[in-house]
């Protein structure tokens, strides 16, 4: 199986990448020398194998960890704006969403 | 300064400068300033991304003024030590930017939790170090600021991703910094500069504040010049975090003295006496070159001398964990990285037509062409109809490299093996990227798995370039790293070497 320059546009646009046509040509040879040793991968049988999403549930139940449902955090507005490429009355501006 | 010539500060560890420190032979300040001055002239090397003279002469002082209460000794080993830290751990005395025009100049609202244990501990922070765009790479060709050179060849990789910190620690710029480790990051540099990183269990260190590449297998990990300096640097960085929700609630053993223990039934001849150490073949297949097998065979010989017994184990699908590492991790990536979207921080194009475009252009303007790769892989694996046939497939592969690891324990304590296929390859020598994935093949494995892996300096392969040995252990066996890499490390003097002119 072989992707073409659809695929590579298609995904692309998922990612929310704009990419020039030559990024995009190379990219399509890259990502089909990847997926050529990602085949060994696909043939190996693993029915009833169990994904391990977290390594430590190799040994060990895991459990995602519950808090308090609680404030724990201050207010700190200002500190997280202060990287922010637009901000204006403490809010994060972007372009026009809704005419 | 008295009793101390200055111009050997640079030659000691951690160990080393805690004791002048606590004798008073120097203060922290004179020793930050030494370090200051070496690293303002080796800019070439390209090791950091940031310096700041005043926030470290203020920690410096501040770590002095403590030490002249009283305060020092066994417990305070770090304090008024310098260091530095990988610029994937945000910082808010210094910009954090992953090495990627995507953060320029970004500033940080808080300190990583790693960050601010070693902080705590009285250590001193120089600035942040010179790394792979968001962690992605194993030669510091990524970075999106500066290629960092290998001091023992300028014209070599630094390997990477945390490239900037090994080659600080081996030019002897500082005596230890921290490195994160997602497929071989820690390992792989550490091996190439000739110097000891260890990436402790996953869940050990906090990820709390590391930049997120691949959540499920991000590490943070220390690199020094020896294996007891790693594990004071270890000894800081560990510990249940609840700001991270895979930080494991693991007690934290004291990881100096599982480095000095004496083993039941050892003896000095042989501290590691009873240790078995298995030798999985797909790690000595035809795979790593002859320079590098020659060095690893040697550290292993001087293991055995030691008192160790090699074993022959197999890890069946140490191949697999190529495609498997490079769905997962690159899968983990695309999501992580989605958070780049130009509006709360980081890159924002110039000019977009509307909200859309202000995502695409930001995020192509911001990423190198690596990360955008990763991106690529990893968003096409999670897409409609390819999830299971990719993604599901490798987290189920995974487990069988896990599983395959604890059959390998039963017959052995540790697992040994290069860290690299080859030396350091010359910069600029590698134009496909696919080729670069394989040569992470034996750092892979251990990651995927969740295990810790420490590399030593096993001596030089090829044009006098450094060889590290990969030690593995089961979960939680930091201690046990430690203590088999110290041992060697008394035994032989490899990590003591330094790059001519340093």
């Amino acid at each position: 199986m072989s992707l073409t320059s659809e695929d590579v546009q298609r995904i692309a646009q998922l990612a929310r990448l704009e990419l020039s046509s030559s990024e995009q040509d190379v990219l399509l040879r890259q990502l089909n020398d990847f997926f050529g040793i990602v085949e060994q991968m696909r043939s190996v049988d693993t029915r009833g194998v169990e994904p391990l999403y977290t390594p430590l549930s190799t040994i060990q139940e895991v459990a995602l960890r519950l808090r308090d449902d609680a404030v724990t955090e201050l207010d700190q507005r200002e500190a997280n704006q202060r990287s922010a490429p637009a901000v204006e009355a403490g809010l994060f501006l972007v372009p026009r969403v809704i005419e | 300064m008295s009793g101390m010539n200055s111009s050997e500060l640079h030659q000691l560890g951690v160990v080393e400068l805690a004791r002048l420190l606590d004798q008073r032979q120097v203060s922290s300040v004179e020793l930050t300033r030494h370090l200051l001055g070496r690293i303002a002239g080796s800019t070439d090397l390209g090791a950091f991304l940031a310096v700041d003279e005043d926030v470290a002469l203020a920690q410096a002082a501040a770590a002095d003024a403590w030490r002249s209460r009283g305060i020092g000794g066994p417990a305070h080993t770090l304090l008024g030590v310098p260091l530095a830290h990988k610029d994937i751990f945000v910082t808010r005395d210094f910009p954090s930017t992953a090495a990627s025009k995507m953060l320029d100049s970004y500033r940080s609202p808080f300190d990583a939790t790693v960050v601010s244990q070693l902080a705590q501990a009285g250590a001193v922070t120089l600035g942040k170090l010179n790394c792979d765009e968001f962690a992605m790479g194993g030669a510091n060709e990524n970075s999106a600021y500066a290629v960092a050179r290998n001091p023992w060849n300028r014209e070599r990789i630094a390997g990477g991703s945390s490239g900037g910190s090994a080659v600080a620690v081996a030019a002897r710029l500082l005596p230890a910094a921290t490195g994160t480790d997602t497929g071989g990051s820690v390992r792989q540099p550490a091996a190439l500069n000739g110097i000891t990183g260890i990436k402790p269990t996953y869940g050990r260190c906090s990820r709390y504040g590391m930049i997120a590449f691949a959540s499920s297998l991000d590490q943070a990990g220390p690199m020094a010049r020896s294996a007891l300096d790693c594990a004071h640097l270890l000894q800081a960085m560990s510990g249940f975090d609840a700001r991270d929700s895979t930080s494991a609630d693991q007690p934290v053993p004291d990881f100096v003295a599982a480095t000095i223990a004496q083993r039941d039934g050892a003896s000095t001849a042989q501290p590691l006496k009873g240790l078995r150490i298995g030798l999985p073949r797909e790690f000595f297949g035809e795979g790593v070159s002859a320079d590098v097998l020659a060095a690893t065979r040697s550290a292993l010989t001087e293991l055995e001398k030691l008192g160790a017994t090699l074993v022959e184990v197999s890890l069946p699908r140490t191949e697999l964990s190529i495609p498997v590492y490079y769905i997962i991790a690159p899968a983990e990536a695309s999501s992580n990285l989605s958070r780049f979207d130009g509006v709360r921080y980081g890159h924002r194009a110039e000019t977009y037509k509307d909200l859309n475009d202000l995502y695409r252009k930001s995020r192509s303007e911001g990423f190198g062409p690596e990360v955008k790769r990763r991106i690529m892989i990893g968003t096409y694996v999670l897409s409609h109809g390819y999830y299971d046939a990719y993604y599901l497939q490798a987290q189920k592969l995974r487990r069988m490299i896990a599983d395959d690891f604890q059959a390998a324990f039963q017959q052995c304590d540790l697992i040994a093996g290069p860290v690299a296929p080859t030396v350091a390859r010359p910069i600029g020598s590698q134009h496909d990227p696919v080729a670069e994935y394989l040569a992470d093949i034996f750092t892979l494995p251990a990651s995927l798995a969740g295990l810790p892996g420490i590399s030593v300096p096993a001596g030089f392969g090829a044009e006098g370039l450094p060889v590290g040995l990969q030690l593995i252990g089961n979960y939680w066996q930091e201690g046990a790293l430690l203590h088999a890499s110290h041992a060697l490390q008394q035994a032989t003097d490899w990590h003591r070497k330094a790059p001519a002119g340093t």
